[in-house]
């Protein structure tokens, strides 16, 4: 029998399309490495005045005072990363829980609609967190979790201070609120794609539901979930307008989570409008330069452990 | 919260000590040839859809029985009753009763754990678990016993010389289990099942996904089994059925057509329909 000529057969014998093919898709891979770059010169010629006045003492100063031309980026670097910390140890447990869960335990009638839920919630604006999170949840912050917490840990350094309600720990918990959604729903993508077959040949050994989960499941996964984890960590990082609205903003490093701070991105959102000198703006772009290298650095960790394990366990996901 | 039961109650109960591990065969209820497995008025379904109708099919202890038939007939379904592990999934349902050595196991009363340390299991595809050579044959035996260290190193040897993988891996047991060729892995699945000393090996197509010659080991590796374990191995290759069982069943459209010696049943089918399909005729 005759097959009926494909279409596509004869694409060989015109040069033509697939040169034009080729050079279109070089493009348009070539504008993201453009971009790129230009980001990198951007950041760096514009920061050029503060590197130059202020050196390495920018990363290690901790007085921001714009009416005297002094700019360190200390408090906003350690509040960036106190901030993503207390979000991580919220936020990562409670997605891969909630994640498993869904997969594995849920009935559909509950996982279907928690997942909608969940992928909601991923797609809420940051400002509405914001809002919500200096009106309904700093109120409520002041008035029961940080005396409870006095209460219990009281004599921490940790929790001294008047509960504002406002300050690092909310801004931590806001954070993990607005991560949550996006590792959770990467994490129910991994806990899927592990193969059935692989579970029942756990569950096949005796296994009960939890070890399976811990020793299979969890490592079959393994580096996807770390795929998600560095996800939320990436966003937290350079998360703005929620933590702005409830960090309190203040340049001072404090001992104490009940007390206001900032952090790299909530300074920018805050003082640009401010920045009518040229050097107070180029150290404000200098904490972008540094924001931006802090992201990089964590995607390059991320990329190597994530290699690492894949290595150790041979394959997975 | 089932989970967490079931894994406190491990606690307390299942660490056997490790004088168990060692098999007294000789002192197990049944003698070879008697009944292991009797499976009574199966019926199973898939949400509405009925997979089995009224199954009777008896494993005979330390014998291989090759369960044959035509794509969608019900082998495997019948195969993961007899493990219970059809139960991960919501919609599956199983009526009648399977004896193994006389105590049905789909009884509500039965320790699940406990039954799936006895009948072992075996995929179509390798199934290795994403961790060493070495951990991947300790899983089963760090869960079911109470294990000291040089016991562990030795029964893993063991477990991996039984399943005819030590040589091959001894120098790598160190090494991801999932970096083994496909047949290896497939091996590496056998020496984890045997490991904790089951009683019987439910095989669902374990040649399928390796090539010829990887299945010619496990077939060896079958034979070696016999008066060891009781197999049941679901095949689509009549040939493997014809050379490595003693009983062979035939499932057609969820019954079963015909059991029987495995000699007699391919020179000899008493149905018409197991003539056809073993002849080739349809299948």
């Amino acid at each position: 029998m005759k097959m009926p000529r494909k279409q596509g057969s004869n694409a060989s014998k015109s040069p033509l399309g697939d040169v034009l093919y080729n050079v279109f898709t070089r493009g348009a891979a070539g504008v993201v490495i453009l971009i790129a770059i230009g980001i990198v010169f951007s950041l760096a010629g514009n920061s050029w005045p503060a590197i130059e006045k202020f050196g390495a003492h920018f990363l290690v100063d901790t007085t921001w005072n714009p009416v005297i031309f002094e700019f360190g980026a200390l408090s906003s670097i350690a509040g960036t990363i106190v901030s993503t910390i207390i979000a991580m140890i919220i936020a990562v447990p409670l997605s891969v829980i909630i994640a498993f869960f869904l997969v594995e335990l849920a009935h559909p009638w509950l996982s279907k609609p928690i997942g909608y839920a969940i992928e909601l919630l991923a797609a809420v604006p940051s400002i509405i967190y914001g809002m919500w999170g200096l009106f309904v949840f700093a109120p409520f912050m002041a008035d029961h979790i940080q005396p409870a917490l006095q209460g219990w840990f009281g004599k921490l350094p940790l929790f001294e201070g008047p509960p504002m309600g406002i300050g690092m720990l909310s801004a931590g918990i806001i954070l993990a609120l607005m991560i949550l959604p996006f590792i959770t729903a990467v994490m129910r993508d991994v806990f899927r794609m592990v193969p059935s077959v692989v579970k029942e040949a756990s569950f096949g050994m005796g296994s009960t539901t939890l070890e399976t989960a811990q020793n299979v499941t969890v490592k079959y996964g393994f580096s996807g979930l770390l795929g998600a984890v560095f996800l939320g960590l990436g966003r937290a990082v350079g998360e703005t307008m929620a933590v702005t609205f409830v960090i309190g903003n203040s340049h001072d490093i404090s001992a104490s989570l009940f007390a206001a701070g900032n952090t790299i991105a909530s300074t920018l959102a805050n003082e640009f409008t401010e920045a009518a000198e040229p050097l107070y703006m180029s150290a404000l772009i200098e904490l972008g330069l540094v924001l931006f290298v802090m992201t990089l650095v964590i995607q390059i960790l991320a990329q190597w452990w994530i290699g690492r394990t894949q290595k150790k366990a041979g394959a997975g996901l | 919260m089932k989970a967490i039961e079931q894994h406190e109650q491990r606690q307390f109960e299942k660490k056997t000590e490790l004088k168990e591990v060692t098999p007294k065969k000789s002192q197990k209820n049944t003698a070879l040839g008697e009944v292991k497995i009797s499976s009574r008025n199966i019926n199973f379904f898939y949400g509405d859809s009925q997979a089995l109708f009224n199954n009777n099919l008896e494993l005979q202890k330390g014998l291989v029985t090759a369960i044959i038939g035509p794509s969608g007939c019900g082998k495997s379904t019948h195969l993961r009753i007899l493990n219970r592990i059809f139960e991960l999934y919501r919609e599956q349902r199983v009526d009648g009763e399977v004896l193994l050595d006389g105590k049905n196991i789909l009884a509500r009363d039965m320790d699940v754990l406990e039954l799936r340390k006895r009948v072992g299991m075996i995929f179509q595809k390798p199934t290795p678990f994403p961790m060493s050579v070495f951990d991947n044959v300790a899983y089963g035996l760090k869960m079911h016993y109470r294990v000291g260290r040089r016991e562990l190193g030795d029964r893993v040897e063991e477990a991996l010389k039984g399943a005819a993988l030590w040589d091959e891996v001894k120098d790598k047991l160190r090494k991801p289990g999932m970096a083994l060729s496909g047949g290896q892995q497939q091996r590496l699945c056998i020496a984890r099942a045997i490991a904790v000393e089951p009683e019987v090996l439910l095989m669902d197509e374990p040649t399928s996904a390796i090539d010829p010659v990887a299945t010619a080991r496990i077939e060896e590796l079958v034979e070696s089994f016999k008066h060891k374990y009781t197999v049941a191995i679901v095949t689509h290759n009549m040939q493997q059925a014809a050379r490595i069982s003693d009983i062979t069943a035939f499932f057609y459209k969820g019954e079963i057509i015909e059991v029987g010696d495995t000699r007699a049943f391919f020179t000899n089918p008493k149905n018409k329909q197991t003539e056809d399909y073993i002849t080739g005729r349809f299948g």
